[in-house]
């Protein structure tokens, strides 16, 4: 009750909170240069996603190649377009996963849980995709639509934007991330065309899902990107509200954030001492904004850095942030086509 | 998708009355093509780029080389493909194989510090590459294919963006490393950005009227930064100083599809009149040639004709002339980047061949 009252607070005193967002102190920080090695003929586009196993190593789900249709009887089919590729704490090239595989065409994100399975999100097949730590797909979520006149229909799920609510089954409409509480429990942020939050079982199994179309408390316009805290809160980036929305567990309204711009990617370090990290991104049409904040779970903002350009240092549009070690930071960038690892300084 | 018609309409209607002067308050006039210029002697290598097996150029669209001359060709082929080349024309390696910018390619170009930039149409991208095939920069950015459904028919052109391009075409850079990209088909204008790649401006909108353009399909830097630009539908290159206020222009040279300027002391400037693409025998009997000009526009000679013979033009979409005498050019129609020797007479025959 004292975090809604504080937030119903932040929320008359909207002055106050846009003076919050400026006076938040700045956080020195470093660029790693030549950070990931690239083997000849292995290139990165749009950065969607990054993520490390606990071992350190980089999971890259990037944009890339050129999407291919291929023109059937009476319907045309997509495939291809995007990579998924890992390699070691250093930057040198381990792998790719799932090269051509069927859900692999618009990359959105890639997260990876405690158990080291790597899942990625993909906006363009509307698929959430399970790995293990091998690579092979343990289990998937949502369906491929079949063809292009499917695309926008999301492969069954009937709602689109209107309504945003979803069917009550997995069926994505153009997915962008998700997130696991410690039981295992999986939440969807859906995303471009629906706009909720889903949750499934570990087993894939739907529970429920909760949010619409809007601008209220538990609605959403474009929720980008989730994440959890070890108590099962769910942290949700509502890009076009600028706000990041907290709920609990069951999807039950806790309270929003609303001093960090338009968060496009969030993640919660973990530890003892839980941080939440979201990103201004700029918009991919301009170099406006761009810098990250570091805040306490209970939406205190303890500092900011870095700003959008093309620089080491600055940020294209980022998509996604890694803060498994929460001052060495991964982020992936769409329209500077590469990671960075930044390694932070807060002052104490 | 209007504009198509109406662009090869216009070309078509220029090349085939080229004495027709153009009308409408404050447009430049149209001007006969330079009649009288001299031709420049010329030849072409045979065999001159070696392909390994399996491998195959399709539309020649960008060729380019570096300060050790090696070759660049971007091209149509099943996907856009960005070739190196050696000196001589053997073949080196591929850069950017599936690269996520790479969907129809329309120009490269390698700066001072040996850095490849390819510029591609279908993307809307512009790709800085290192000297190594790393990519370091990009400009514009790639339209999301995730809604996978036709583009509605186009109702008019919006307004263009400082960071996105509509169907650019090439790039240049002045002697400080600004960025100048011509940009293109669906946007009539020229932006400068600095060297990071931060917008800097932007000049011109469609039309023929001075410093309008349509379809500004090439352009060049010489060493004061002056920017020179193929305004291919209006038959003229446009000449900008460096903050993009236009200067003069040049309207004698036929419609400029590719233009490149030498570096050295002395600076020249080619610029081809190319055979429109569409194969039309008509308007290839007034078309095809490259022309040779000094800075200011005086125009010093001319060469070639269209034709599917070494030695002949396919529509040149390409220009390098980092060596004055040692010319490549990319072909569209026929699928060949050509290295042209040119033996230009001595300077007598040149001044007899000024133009007022």
């Amino acid at each position: 009750m004292r975090r809604m009252s504080q937030c119903l607070l932040a929320a008359l005193l909207g002055a106050g909170s846009l003076a919050a967002q400026s006076a938040a102190p700045e956080i020195a920080y470093d660029s790693t240069p030549s950070l990931l090695k690239l083997p000849e003929h292995i290139y990165l586009g749009e950065a969607a996603g990054v993520a490390t196993n606990s071992k350190g190593n980089v999971l890259v789900y990037t944009r890339t190649g050129g999407g291919n249709a291929t023109l059937g009887g009476s319907r045309t089919f997509t495939h291809g377009g995007s990579r998924l590729f890992e390699f070691d704490r250093n930057g040198k090239f381990v792998r790719e996963i799932g090269q051509g595989l069927y859900g692999f065409l618009f990359a959105q994100s890639v997260r990876v849980d405690s158990k080291d399975n790597i899942w990625v999100v993909d906006r363009g097949s509307n698929m959430v995709i399970k790995f293990d730590p091998e690579g092979h797909v343990l289990m998937t979520l949502s369906r491929k639509p079949e063809s292009v006149g499917d695309a926008g229909r999301g492969g069954g799920g009937r709602a689109g934007r209107g309504t945003g609510a979803g069917v009550p089954g997995d069926n994505f409409v153009r997915p962008t991330d998700v997130a696991w509480d410690a039981a295992g429990n999986i939440f969807v942020s859906d995303g471009y065309g629906n706009s909720r939050v889903a949750k499934m079982d570990s087993n894939g199994k739907y529970l429920k899902s909760w949010g619409t179309h809007g601008s209220q408390p538990g609605q959403f316009d474009t929720p980008l990107s989730i994440a959890t805290d070890t108590a099962g809160n769910v942290y949700v980036a509502d890009h076009g509200n600028k706000r990041i929305q907290v709920f609990g567990n069951e999807g039950e309204y806790k309270t929003q954030y609303t001093d960090v711009g338009a968060p496009w990617a969030i993640c919660i370090s973990p530890g003892p001492h839980q941080y939440l990290y979201s990103s201004n991104s700029n918009d991919t049409g301009n170099l406006d904004n761009g810098e990250i904040y570091k805040m306490e779970l209970d939406g205190k903002v303890l500092g900011k850095f870095g700003s959008a350009g093309k620089l080491m240092k600055e940020f294209g549009t980022v998509n996604e942030i890694d803060c498994r070690n929460p001052n060495e930071l991964y982020v992936g960038e769409l329209t500077n086509w590469r990671v960075q690892k930044l390694v932070l300084r807060p002052a104490r | 998708m209007r504009r198509y018609p109406i662009a090869a309409a216009a070309v078509l209607w220029m090349a085939a009355w080229p004495n027709f002067a153009q009308e409408g308050g404050g447009a430049p006039t149209v001007k006969a093509k330079a009649q009288n210029v001299p031709d420049i002697p010329f030849e072409s290598a045979p065999n001159f780029l070696k392909m390994p097996p399996n491998l195959y150029l399709g539309e020649g669209i960008g060729v380019a080389t570096n300060s050790k001359g090696h070759i660049f060709v971007y091209t149509r082929s099943q996907a856009t493909r960005l070739f190196e080349f050696d000196a001589k024309g053997n073949y080196l390696r591929e850069i950017g194989e599936g690269l996520y910018g790479f969907v129809f390619a329309h120009a490269v170009r390698v700066d001072s510090e040996d850095n490849i930039w390819a510029v591609d149409e279908g993307s809307n991208m512009v790709i800085k590459f290192n000297p190594e095939g790393r990519v370091m920069m990009v400009l514009g950015r790639r339209p999301e294919a995730v809604e996978a459904m036709p583009m509605p028919p186009m109702t008019g052109i919006p307004p263009a963006e400082p960071y996105l391009f509509n169907r650019p075409t090439d790039v240049a850079w002045d002697a400080s490393g600004n960025i100048f990209v011509s940009d293109g088909y669906g946007n009539s204008r020229v932006a400068k950005y600095d060297k990071n790649g931060r917008f800097l401006k932007t000049v011109g909108s469609r039309g023929a009227a001075a410093g309008q353009l349509n379809l500004p399909h090439t352009i060049a830097a010489d060493k004061q930064g002056n920017i020179y630009v193929g305004d291919r539908s209006n038959s003229r290159i446009q000449v900008f100083d460096n903050d993009l206020n236009l200067k003069t222009i040049y309207d004698q040279v036929g419609a400029p599809w590719a233009v490149c300027i030498t570096p050295g002391p002395h600076q020249y400037l080619y610029s081809s009149n190319s055979n429109p693409d569409n194969n039309n025998s008509q308007i290839m009997a007034v078309t095809g040639e490259i022309y040779k000009m000094e800075l200011d526009g005086t125009i010093l000679g001319k060469f070639g004709k269209p034709g599917k013979q070494l030695g002949e033009f396919s529509t040149v979409h390409e220009i390098d002339c980092r060596n004055e005498n040692e010319l490549l050019v990319s072909e569209i129609t026929a699928w060949r980047v050509q290295k042209l020797t040119l033996h230009p007479a001595g300077a007598a025959a040149k001044s007899s061949g000024r133009l007022p």
